[in-house]
Order: C-alpha cells, then structure tokens, then sequence
C-alpha cells in the first residue's frame, strides 16, 4: 500500500518539475509584463512584483501599433479559413459524391500537394507576387493559403463516409449542386470543420515565415511578425511592454484553447496526418 | 441550346471541383516545378536575366562551410529534439493516462499545461524564452548565480546555442507528443491489462513491457516522425533569438533559405536550398505515409 | 389506360459490368408495380434511371410518352422514398417535409432566413409551405413531431417522414427502394397497409422495390421480376404464380420453395423439368409420387414435409394440419393436380406450354 502511494507522490513530482519547465517562460513573460521598470532590470530573482504594474499594456495597448497587429491577424487569418472553406468544400465533395472525368487525378493531385510543404513554394510564388504587384497587400498573405490540400483531404474523408442517397434526395427535391454543398454537405461536416478551423487559424496566427517574405510593411504586420518590429524598435530597453504585448499575442489563441480545449486538441492532432 | 445531361454534370464537376485545382496547380506544383529549375540557375531577385549554373548551387551548399553548417545544425537539432520530445511525452502521456484514474482532474490540468506550448505563438514565446535566457536579467542565469554556478551565455555562445534551441524545440513539442500518445493509450484495450495481471505482470514495468510498450510500438513510430517533419521546419525560434547566429552556430536549412533568398536575394541558390529540404523532407513524409499505413494495419 | 413510364431497351453498363441488358417496363397510369428481384440484380439502377439520377448507357425513357433522358430527377418531378430514408440529419422534420416546397416556391433570396420575408411574395409562399407541411404531417401522424430532428426519430416515424417529404409535393410518379427493408417485421406489415392506402388515395402511380416477394405479391397488381440485369417476366401476381415464364420466375415466386423433379423422379416428363410447388403436393396414397420421409415441420394450420425422392431430389410437400405424420423413413405417396405442373425446358429453363 505505501508502495503505491510512494510510486504516486513520485509520479506526480516528476509530473509537476516537467510542468513548472513548460509553465517557466509563461510565467516569466507574465511575472515581466507587471513588473515595474527597476524591478525588471535586476539581479535578484523575484517572480512577484512589488506592485503590479499595469503601465506596460496601457502602453502596448496605446503607445504601440499592437492592435493594429492584432487587427490585421484577424483579418488575414478570417480571410485565409473563408477562402480555404469556399475553396476546399466544394471540391472535396465533388471528389467524394460525385463521378467526373479526371477525379482520381484531382484526388492524386490533392495527396501530391500534401507533401509539399508551404516553404517550398515560397521562392516562386513571392517572385509572381512581386511581378503583378501583390506583395504589400493583405491579399499577398492570403492568397498562398487558399488552396488547401489538407482542408480538401479532411472535408472528402467526412463527405465520404456520408450516404449517397442523401444527396440522391436532395436531388430529387429540386437542389442545385451548389446548393447541396453549401445547405446539406456543409452543415453536416460541421464537425470537421471546426477541427480544420482550428487548425487553419492557429498555423497562420502564428506563421512568422510567410508574413516575414511577403510584407515589409509595418501596417501590414501581423502579430508576430509585429512583435519582432516592436522588440527591434526598442533596442532592448522595454522590456516590460515587449512582454505585454508578448502576452497579448499569445493571450487570444491560449483563451481559445483554455475554453475549449478538447475540439482544440483535436483540431490541431488532426494536423498530424498533414506533411 | 440545350447542354445534354453529361455535358451539364461535367460542367458541374468543373465548377465545384475546378477553383480549388487550379489554385492547387498554380500555387503548389507551378512553384514547385519553378523552384526545382531555379535552384540550376543563379538567378537574383530583381535581375532582368540569368545564366544556368548546373550543379553549381548545390554544389556550393555541400561543400561550403555556411552550406554544410546549415544541413549539420538542422539534422543535429532534429536528432536532439526527436528522443528528448517523444521520450518526453511517451512518459507525460503516461503519468498523466495513470494519474487519471485516481486524480482525473489534476491529471486534466497537467495536461493543459503540457499543451499550452502547442497553442501559444512560438515568436511571442520565443520572446519570452529569450528574456528567460536572457545573461543578465533572466531566471535561469540569476537562478543559477544563486546557487553559486557560473552564468551561461545560452543564445550567443556557440557551443551552447544550437542546443538552446533544440531545447525550445523539445519544450513546444512535448504536449502534442503527449496528446499523440494519450490517444495511443486510450486505444489499448484494458482487458489487456487484466491478462497481464493474470499472467503475473501485473505491476509497474512488467505491465509496461507487456503491454503498454507493444501496443504503443506503431504510435511510436508514427509520433517520431511527425516531430522529425515538424523539427525539420525550425524557423520561427531562429528567426527570433539569434537569426542563425552567432557566426552561423544556429543557422537551419529553412533559415539558411530565407536569407539567401528573401534577405541576400540570391533566389538560385535558396532554390537549392528549397530542393534539399524538400527532398529530405519528402523521405520523412513518405515514411511518415508507410507508418500510418501500418499503424491502421495493427489495429 | 395510358402509361405513365416506360423504359424501352434500357441498358447500363459500369465499365465492363452490364448491370441492366435491355430493359423494358411499362408502367400504367395510376398503377402499383413492384420490381422483385435477388439483391445486386439492378432494381435500384433501374430505379434511378427512372428518377433521373442515373442515366441509361443505350435505351430510352418515356414519361407520359415523351422522351426525358435531358431532364433531370426535378424536371421529371418524381418523388423517391430510399432505403435508408435519406432524411437530412440537420434539418427538423418540418423542414425535412418542406424542403422540396422552399425549393419549387422560394427564390434563392427568399430562402434566406430573415432577408427572405422581404422578398416579394415570399410570405404568402411561406404561409403556402407551412399549411402543406402541416396537411401532410397530419395525415402521417407525424403531428407531434414536427420539431425533432431525424436522430430522434424511430425507424417508424423516420419512413413515415421520408413518405412525407415524396407526399407534400405533388409528383407524378412516385419511386420507393426498398422503403420497408429497415423495419421490424410487424411494422412493416403495419407500413405496407398504410403505403396502399396512400397509393389509392392520391392514385398516382407507384413503383415499388423488394427483394421479398410477399411484399410483392401483397401489394402490386403488376409485379417485375428482374434477373441478372434483365426482366425475366412481366405481369400480375397472379400470373406470375400462376404461369412462372421460366424456372428462375418459378423459384422466386411463392410463398415455399418449388419443387423441381426430374425425368425418374417418379413422372413422366421425358427431357424437361417439371416444376411442383409444395402446396400443389400433398399426401395420397393414390397419388403417382412417392418419396422417403426426412422431415416434418408442424406450423398449426399445416405441416411441412421434407422428403427425398429414390433419385435423390429433395421435395417438399404440405399437409392438412390434422394429418397423422408417419414415422420418418417410411415410403410416402403423393398426389398433385396435373394442371399445377409448370414444366420447363431442361437447358434453357423457358416455359413449356403443355398441350392439356
Ligand atoms: N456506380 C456503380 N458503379 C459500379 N457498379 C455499380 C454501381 N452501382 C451499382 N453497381 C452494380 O450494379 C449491380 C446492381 O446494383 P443495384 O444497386 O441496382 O442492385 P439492387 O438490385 O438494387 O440490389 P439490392 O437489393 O442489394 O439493393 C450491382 O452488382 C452493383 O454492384
Ligand atoms: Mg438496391
């Protein structure tokens, strides 16, 4: 018996020191982002400030372009999940449900560009932008993204498993394919699509690499890309309101996850399947 | 005029199917195919023209001594991350998997807590990680003046740096690891374990060698090769802390790519970086496509 | 009578498969006609290709005498009940019902939710819904459940909705595959009443698929025996039992398994096959057969015997239930009607008419 016990209490230390690694940069940025300025450059190690000190988001908040950062990975990453969906649902059905010639090349075509990973199209795909001007636009940052291999790949598997006679009776009832799509195949794959949602929003809310290459302009920064703006602008001196807007970066997608964090991990595991 | 009904289906396809494969041609295996002729010539960003340079840029990048750090640091960071991060979270997984049966909720919130890396934006906590790091003002190096030991320059030295990194790489990718395995583990039938236990491996490592470990065999495999794909992509962490510095210590293939392209312009040459990666990148996948396979075939 | 459908020299062919070889049915204005056949013989191509979601590789269809192979299952305005009910998951059973009315009577615009009362014309159309959905539902007993969405339907009341949704709109023709196929056995006998009801009420036509024959033959008055890709007879139940145009016919037909005896099974048929059917054959001792006894089966009203001819062929013959069973092994006589033997050519199984 307190054999057991002593297995469990060491279990759930070495558990608990792992957590304390993952929890420590978290903390820290929080712990910086209330600290006052004095506290912040010194030697001795606090986690608590003296006194919480707000100053530092009033200023990210106000002082900086942060918002503006936050605004525009919104609107990039609503722009790129829309587009993707309008693109990605349409097709997977037409490849589950329906016959054409040339469906097994669309589906081979579909499992190719699984294996190609984004950074590989980069080169060629910046070079056109640049030739027809579209670099510099929230379009350049959508664009790219539109066509998702993995997005078709999921949405066919779900509209695969569905009957076929369910579309076969909207047919009768009088529903134009588009209609199908968009009233009966979407609606049902719900699920799925939020999985992919998740997914789509947290890669691209988070990707540094594209937004890095396709805009050199400060308006157009999405958050991380904005962050590093703001860090190399202050040459090291504000810590405290790096960390807040650090935290302010991370805050909407951890909030995200923390609320619904099963459809969160299931969402971003079914990535795994992805290249 | 009337299309017949075939002419009309077809038409149909086209338009549901069409949008979604064009976008896929023109924005995968257009660029693709471009890339793999670019990385033969040295074409510049900008240039009006360029001349076909053959095996020239990859050349370069195996035997110059940059080229070669960018390939030695990447496969050295993917062989550091790939034991600590699947070892890692095999055990998360299943301290946390036991720990459900007898404190379900504490379980729960580790494993919140193990996750929270995967979700949180790696550049926001690459910052955070930087000032965790940082010589001075950090935690770790006041921590360890604190106890009498002698501070580290972790990002800016570099013998240390590369491993910095990989350990960064090893923290963001435990918890997906973790979930990854979790699902392994709620798959093994418990009835298992009960013929184990009749068996008389009932308890701790015998239950795990028995069971636990066979069982997981397949979600193993298939764990160790996401995190090598994923490992392979290194670029936000690099990008953020030390841009590949110092002298090179940390420079990645993706990183190498993005310089030479998109910072030197050199669009020949990060071509041929571009191929490299995707070639060894293509390895893993197609690995990564038998190992599903056969993880469907165990079940 | 006019037809209402016909298919003429109907063929579908999947890749090298020919799954129907020239079909040809007519179906009378008004009428119940079941396609009968084994599982994977073609009824559900058959089916489609009426309604429009398939279409014929050679062959014509004729609605109301007038070729519709361009037109699609809506412009043929059929209604078609399917197999799994096919009810849309998401959608309650009101909207289920009314769907193919918002899709006849609604704009693109008006179908949308709140936008859509604007559009001219859309109220009255909604109104117009509403009130058919309502009339329908009531005449199903579906009332209640307007609000429920299919998943928490019983199989009942899920088939009940899928009649529904072909009721409210008025078709010209109506299709089922194998609507009953999902039920418990009393609900079906149940649904089936309720099905001819529904036929004679609206008389419009029917075309019905099963693969049991006493669906059938209870309530068709044209069966469709199809075979292998191919209709192996025509007519109505009667006839078909009365008159099997062949051997396949003969043995799908009918309640008990036909018996088939050979020349030296104890008649004389010379080269053919004659075919008997157990409730033509019974215990005689006048009677020309004879056969060992292996089986008795005691079902109340009658008993069910197995026995086995000196060549070796099983046959099977019913008696009164009254009837004192010998024991087992012992040599029975059997008697039959002449004018109950169908015979059939040894090769090619066709009918053969008898001089009598
Ligand atoms: N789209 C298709 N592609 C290829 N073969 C098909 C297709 N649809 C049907 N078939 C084949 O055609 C044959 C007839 O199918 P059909 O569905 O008409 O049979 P059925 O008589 O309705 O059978 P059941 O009683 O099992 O429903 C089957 O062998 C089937 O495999
Ligand atoms: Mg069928």
């Amino acid at each position: 018996m307190s054999r057991k016990i002593l297995g469990r209490s060491v279990q759930t230390l070495l558990l608990s020191v792992g957590a304390a690694f993952i929890l420590l940069p978290f903390v820290w940025m929080l712990s910086l982002s209330v600290k006052p300025r004095d506290e912040i450059f010194t030697t001795d190690v606090h986690f608590l400030p003296s006194r919480f000190e707000w100053s530092n988001f009033t200023f990210a908040l106000t002082e900086t372009d942060i918002p503006l950062f936050l605004w525009n990975g919104l609107v990039m990453v609503a722009g790129i999940l829309v587009f993707q969906i309008l693109f990605a649902v349409p097709c997977a059905y037409a490849l589950a449900q329906r016959q054409f010639a040339g469906r097994s090349l669309v589906f081979g075509l579909v499992l190719g560009a699984l294996l190609v990973p984004f950074h590989v199209t980069a080169i060629p795909i910046f070079l056109g932008f640049a030739q027809i001007g579209l670099l510099n636009t929230f379009w350049a940052l959508i664009i790219p993204f539109i066509p998702t291999a993995f997005g078709i790949f999921l949405f066919r598997q779900f509209f695969a498993q569905l009957p076929s006679d369910l579309f076969d009776a909207a047919r009768v009832d009088g529903m134009s394919e588009t209609s199908i799509v968009w009233r009966i195949a979407f609606p049902l794959a719900l699920p799925a699509a939020t999985a992919f949602a998740i997914f789509s929003v947290t890669a691209h809310w988070n990707d540094l690499f594209w937004p890095l290459i396709a805009t050199t302009d400060p308006g157009l920064a999405t958050p991380p890309r904005g962050i590093l703006y703001f860090r190399d602008q202050e040459s090291g001196d504000n810590v405290g309101p790096l960390m807040a807007a650090a935290v302010i970066t991370t805050a909407p997608l951890v909030i995200a996850f923390l609320l619904a964090q099963r459809k969160f991990i299931q969402g971003i595991a079914s990535g795994g399947l992805k290249g | 005029m009337r299309l017949s009904p075939d002419q009309r289906s077809a038409l149909t396809s086209l338009w549901l199917a069409g949008p979604a494969t064009l976008a896929m041609v023109v924005f995968i295996f257009l660029p693709v195919a471009i890339v793999a002729v670019l990385s033969f010539t040295d074409y510049q960003f900008g240039a009006s023209s360029f001349n076909w340079s053959g095996l020239d840029n990859y050349i370069k990048l195996f035997t110059s001594s940059i080229g070669q750090r960018a390939i030695t640091n990447t496969l050295l960071y993917v062989a550091i991350v790939i034991p600590f991060s699947v070892g890692f979270g095999l055990f998360v997984a299943i301290g946390l998997h036991q720990m459900s049966t007898w404190a379900p909720r504490l379980s729960n919130v580790m494993k919140t807590v193990y996750f929270l890396p995967v979700a949180a934006t790696l550049v926001a906590m690459s910052v955070a990680w930087q000032m965790v790091l940082h010589p001075s003002l950090g935690i770790v190096n006041q921590s360890l003046a604190a106890l009498g030991a002698a501070p580290q320059n972790w990002l800016s030295d570099r013998g240390l740096v590369l491993y910095t990194l990989a350990m960064i790489g090893i923290w963001q990718s435990i918890g997906y690891n973790m979930v990854l395995f979790l699902a392994g583990l709620a798959a093994i039938p418990s009835d298992l374990y009960d013929a184990a236990e009749v068996d008389g491996a009932g308890s701790g490592w015998s239950r795990f060698w028995t069971v636990t470990w066979p069982m997981l065999g397949p979600t193993t495999l298939f764990v160790m090769v996401v995190t090598a794909t994923n490992a392979f992509r290194v670029f936000e962490t690099v990008a953020t802390m030390t841009k590949g510095g110092p002298a090179f210590a940390s420079d990645t293939l993706v990183y190498a790519l993005y310089r030479e392209g998109f910072v030197y312009f050199k669009a020949g040459y990060a071509s041929a970086i571009t191929m490299v990666f995707f070639v060894f990148l293509l390895v893993l996948t197609l690995l990564q496509f038998r190992v599903v396979e056969k993880k469907v075939h165990y079940r | 009578m006019s037809n209402i459908l016909e298919l003429r020299d109907v063929t579908r062919v999947f890749g090298d498969r020919t799954v129907l070889d020239r079909v040809s049915i007519s179906i009378r204005q008004g009428s119940f006609t079941t396609l009968l056949g084994a599982s994977g013989c073609g009824k559900s191509t058959s089916l489609r290709i009426m309604a429009g979601l398939d279409r014929p590789s050679g062959g014509d269809v004729l609605l109301d005498g007038k070729t519709v192979s361009g037109l699609t299952a809506y412009e043929r305005n059929v209604a078609m009940v399917f197999q799994s009910y096919a009810l849309y998951p998401h959608l309650t059973v009101a909207q289920n019902i009314a769907l193919p009315l918002t899709m006849r009577h609604l704009s693109t615009l008006g179908r949308v939710p709140v936008l859509g009362s604007l559009v001219p014309g859309a109220s009255e159309a909604r109104r117009m819904i509403l009130a058919k959905v309502g009339e329908t539902a009531e005449a199903l007993g579906l009332g209640e459940l307007l609000d429920r969405k299919p998943g928490q339907l019983s199989g009942g009341q899920k088939q009940r909705v899928a009649l529904g949704r072909a009721l409210v709109r008025d078709p010209s023709l109506f299709l089922l595959d194998e609507p009953l196929s999902n039920l418990d056995a009393r609900l079906r006998v149940r649904m089936r009443s309720e099905i001819s009801a529904l036929h004679r009420r609206t008389g419009k036509a029917f075309i019905y698929v099963t693969h049991d024959q006493t669906e059938a033959m209870a309530m068709a008055d044209q069966i469709v025996v199809m075979i292998g890709g191919k209709v192996a007879q025509a007519g109505a139940p009667r006839e078909l039992y009365e008159r099997p145009a062949n051997r396949d016919v003969a043995a799908f037909v009918g309640h008990n398994a036909i018996n088939f005896l050979e020349q030296g099974d104890g008649i004389e048929i010379g080269n053919s096959v004659a075919g008997l059917r157990p409730e033509d054959l019974s215990p005689d001792t006048a009677g020309t057969l004879s056969a060992r006894l292996e089986s008795a089966e005691y079902l109340g009203s009658e008993i069910v015997l197995g026995l086995r001819s000196a060549k070796g062929t099983e046959i099977r013959a019913i008696a009164p239930g009254d009837y004192a069973v010998p024991a087992p092994g012992s040599e029975l006589r059997l008697g039959f009607s002449p004018r109950k033997l169908h015979l059939f050519d040894a090769t090619t199984g066709a009918r053969l008419e008898t001089a009598a």
